[in-house]
């Protein structure tokens, strides 16, 4: 489905993601995961161009994406990041229907859309309110939302919930695991916590100084990691895991 | 003050067309401009910097600079309305564009990334998000740019575009201050007005209910509308936005301009000038208030039709002949000079002088025992003296000083209307005075004589654009005006020190001629 091969983008005379090569299935879910400056935003980034790779290619459905216009692509792809982006002028309603308006869909198929994503992220009776007026893990619903509507097969999600409180971040979690699923979505998924990678994702990448040092599934990560970083990430996941269980947690 | 009351609303709607149109076009030029270079920060900040450079020139000088710049391009009438709504946009493109530039960088980056991530283009981007979020600091630069417009504005007058600015120069140059506050406080008036309905607006925009805007916004349109729809019908229409100036054209001669300079002996030939031409029969226009050199120019492009200039300053600004010369051949030399080089006919001298003169008080005449000019320069290294705007940097000053070596220990600008006051309080101990001033009787003032003959004769007379030259009604109608030296400066005294009117003062004069005969002139 996605395929990122060789790729490579610098910055001056350093390589911010250096030949990243992955193949993406299908209906899966891959989490990025890395720390800030290794790269996996620059990576996710390039898949919808909003910025150009300096080597190697990513290709969707075996199309070459640079042979795509930039614009249109976007269109055909769902984009969260961590501070949403609403626009503050329009209402909730109005932020959603955006990518099918760029799109021209007709009115009524717009209004229909509307409130069945609306629906979908559980704030049915929040179309005519404004982003300023909604709680943070409620405007990334939104954020959510609009980047589902004109219903895309590739999602890609910066951080999406970087900036939620524990208990609004694990439930949206769920939420974006749900909608994953149901809709038979293409995801990526950025993130800096191995957990939320663990617990979400099909497959892991691992993400270091712009290189990739190792793509598996989440049993295979903690069981067999491909570095000593690795090792290292997977191991303070693990020391925090035992320390809660020294407190008498199951 | 009825008079005041109903001469006002012309003004004050041409004073707000000028207004609105240098605010529509800097609006116009500055916001395409802010979206093409926001993104480069380097190139808005030569922009931001080139356009604070125009606002540090001082407003009167940016407006006079318009004329000859005009003049050279040659496109646009270098007089009136166009030099004036030039400089006035060059003024307001600054805040416009700052704010405008300011507005569009300053939109939250999350809301950019995302609309870019969502896939609009470039110009969506502006359009759907950047210019409805930056819409309230947009709004903010074109508030400062109106309060300042209008402010600016009153500066129009010397180019001769009427505006309020007419009642401020005139009421000051008069000392009317009825007039003087009347158009003060109709500016400031106006420069509130604007200001609250901008301040809605911006406070709408700023709001989520965008569409609220569009309440003071739709006041200022219409406002605008209602301006420009009757401006045309109101008196000063041949000054109106369409730039309707009348030039040359052939056959008989039914409008006649009249301008005039910036002092009380000029707003009191305008009037007299006016009610002789529309005695015989004339519609005029008066273009009071003009520059001294700007009232020339204006004549020669026909702009101007006639207005009372001095032989002595001709001969030495327009004709550039160094020291003075017999009265005779002056006023010979200049009337070829004029006929031949700009076609303007020069009528025979009014009949007074108005020389430009040292004056002193007479203490320090009695002090220093001065009589002449050439007593003064022995003493000048102790004294200071003023000067109108343009005295010192006149040749005819440069003469006085070569012919007597003077130098004063300090010299000083004042507006001609202040300068026998600083004489008389003693900040200056001589000043360039006017020969026919009424002052200089009133305040004892001893006019110093000049044995070398330094200073040209200074024979009032008026000139003719080429477009009347010919025309024998207007000729015989202004032909016909003489005025005495102790009749011009009792006219002079009942303005400047009775605070009568112009039109009172030259009601006076006028009575004080014989019967007009040219209502039997044909056209």
């Amino acid at each position: 489905m996605i395929e990122l091969d060789a790729l490579g983008k610098r910055y001056g005379d350093s390589w911010a993601v250096r030949d990243v090569r992955a193949t993406i299935a299908r209906g899966e879910l891959v989490a990025i995961v890395g720390e800030s400056g290794s790269g996996k935003t620059t990576l996710l980034r390039m898949i919808n161009r909003l910025i150009e790779p300096d080597a190697g290619a990513v290709r969707i459905d075996g199309k070459d994406v640079r042979a795509r216009d930039p614009v249109a692509l976007r269109r055909s792809i769902g984009y969260v990041i961590q501070h949403v982006g609403l626009l503050p002028h329009l209402t909730i309603g109005d932020n959603v229907a955006m990518v099918p308006r760029l799109l021209g869909w007709p009115r009524a198929e717009i209004d229909g859309r509307v409130g069945e994503l609306l629906a979908l992220v559980g704030l049915p009776e929040h179309r005519e309110r404004f982003p300023e007026q909604l709680s943070g893990g409620q405007r990334q619903r939104v954020g959510i939302a609009r980047a589902l509507a004109a219903r895309p097969e590739v999602l890609l999600l910066d951080e999406p919930l970087g900036a939620l409180d524990p208990i609004t971040r694990a439930s949206l979690q769920r939420e974006l695991a749900r909608l994953h699923r149901e809709l038979g979505l293409t995801s990526i998924l950025v993130t800096h916590d191995l957990l939320e990678a663990l617990a979400l994702a099909d497959r892991v990448a691992v993400m270091l100084r712009g290189e990739l040092r190792q793509l598996a599934p989440p049993a295979e990560l903690v069981r067999a990691p491909a570095d000593d970083y690795v090792a290292q990430l997977v191991g303070m996941v693990r020391t925090q895991g035992e320390q809660l269980r020294a407190f008498g947690a199951p | 003050m009825t008079e005041l009351v109903r001469g006002l609303p012309p003004l004050l709607a041409s004073h707000l067309a000028l207004v609105l149109i240098a605010l529509a076009i800097a609006t116009a030029v500055s916001l395409p401009l802010a979206i093409a270079v926001h993104a480069r920060p380097r190139v808005a900040f030569a922009l931001l910097a080139a356009s604070a450079v125009v606002q540090t020139i001082p407003g009167l000088a940016l407006l006079a600079l318009m004329v000859p710049v005009l003049a050279g391009l040659g496109w646009l009438s270098p007089f009136g309305f166009a030099p004036a709504a030039i400089a006035l946009t060059l003024y307001a493109i600054l805040p416009i564009l700052r704010n405008a530039i300011l507005g569009l960088r300053g939109v939250d980056a999350a809301a950019l990334d995302a609309a870019r991530g969502l896939g609009m283009t470039r110009a969506q981007v502006v359009r759907i998000v950047q210019l409805p979020l930056a819409a309230p600091v947009i709004a903010g630069g074109i508030r400062t740019a109106t309060v300042w417009t209008v402010g600016a504005a009153t500066l129009a007058t010397p180019v001769g575009q009427p505006c309020l600015g007419n009642y401020i120069f005139a009421g000051l140059q008069t000392r009317n201050f009825a007039m003087l506050l009347a158009g003060v406080a109709a500016s400031a008036a106006l420069a509130l007005v604007l200001d609250a309905l901008l301040a809605g607006a911006e406070r709408a925009l700023a709001g989520r209910r965008k569409r609220r805007a569009l309440i003071p916004a739709g006041l200022f349109a219409l406002l605008a509308v209602i301006v420009l729809a009757v401006l045309p019908r109101l008196p000063y229409e041949d000054a109106g936005p369409a730039g309707s100036i009348v030039h040359a054209t052939p056959g008989a001669v039914t409008r006649v301009r009249i301008g005039g300079k910036t002092y009380t002996e000029q707003y009191i030939l305008v009037e007299l000038m006016r009610a002789r031409l529309a005695a015989a029969g004339l519609a005029v226009d008066d273009v009071p208030g003009l520059g001294s050199t700007v009232v020339f120019d204006a004549l020669v492009h026909g702009d101007v039709d006639a207005y009372v200039d001095y032989s002595g300053t001709l001969w030495a600004n327009a004709m550039k002949r160094p020291g003075g010369a017999p009265r005779w051949q002056v006023t010979a030399e200049l009337a070829g000079w004029l006929a031949r080089e700009h076609g303007v006919r020069a009528l025979p001298p009014l009949g007074f002088e108005n020389t430009y003169a040292i004056a002193v008080r007479s203490d320090t005449a009695t002090r220093y025992g001065l009589h002449t000019l050439a007593d003064l320069a022995r003493v000048a290294h102790e004294l200071a003296i003023g000067g109108d705007y343009e005295f010192f940097s006149r040749p005819e000053w440069a003469d006085v000083q070569r012919a007597y070596g003077i130098r004063f220990a300090r010299q000083v600008s004042f507006d001609p209307a202040l300068l026998y006051d600083a004489l008389a309080r003693g900040q200056v101990d001589a000043i360039s005075a006017f020969s026919s001033d009424g002052r200089i009787a009133a305040d004892d003032l001893v006019v110093l004589a000049d044995p070398a003959a330094a200073l040209p004769p200074y024979d009032a007379l008026i000139l003719l654009s080429p477009h009347v030259a010919s025309d024998r009604r207007v000729a015989c109608a202004l032909g016909e005006l003489h005025v005495s030296i102790e009749a011009m400066r009792r006219a002079n005294a009942m303005v400047d020190a009775d605070h009568r009117t112009p039109a009172e003062a030259a009601a006076w004069l006028a009575a004080q001629l014989p019967g007009s005969e040219c209502a039997k002139v044909a056209p």
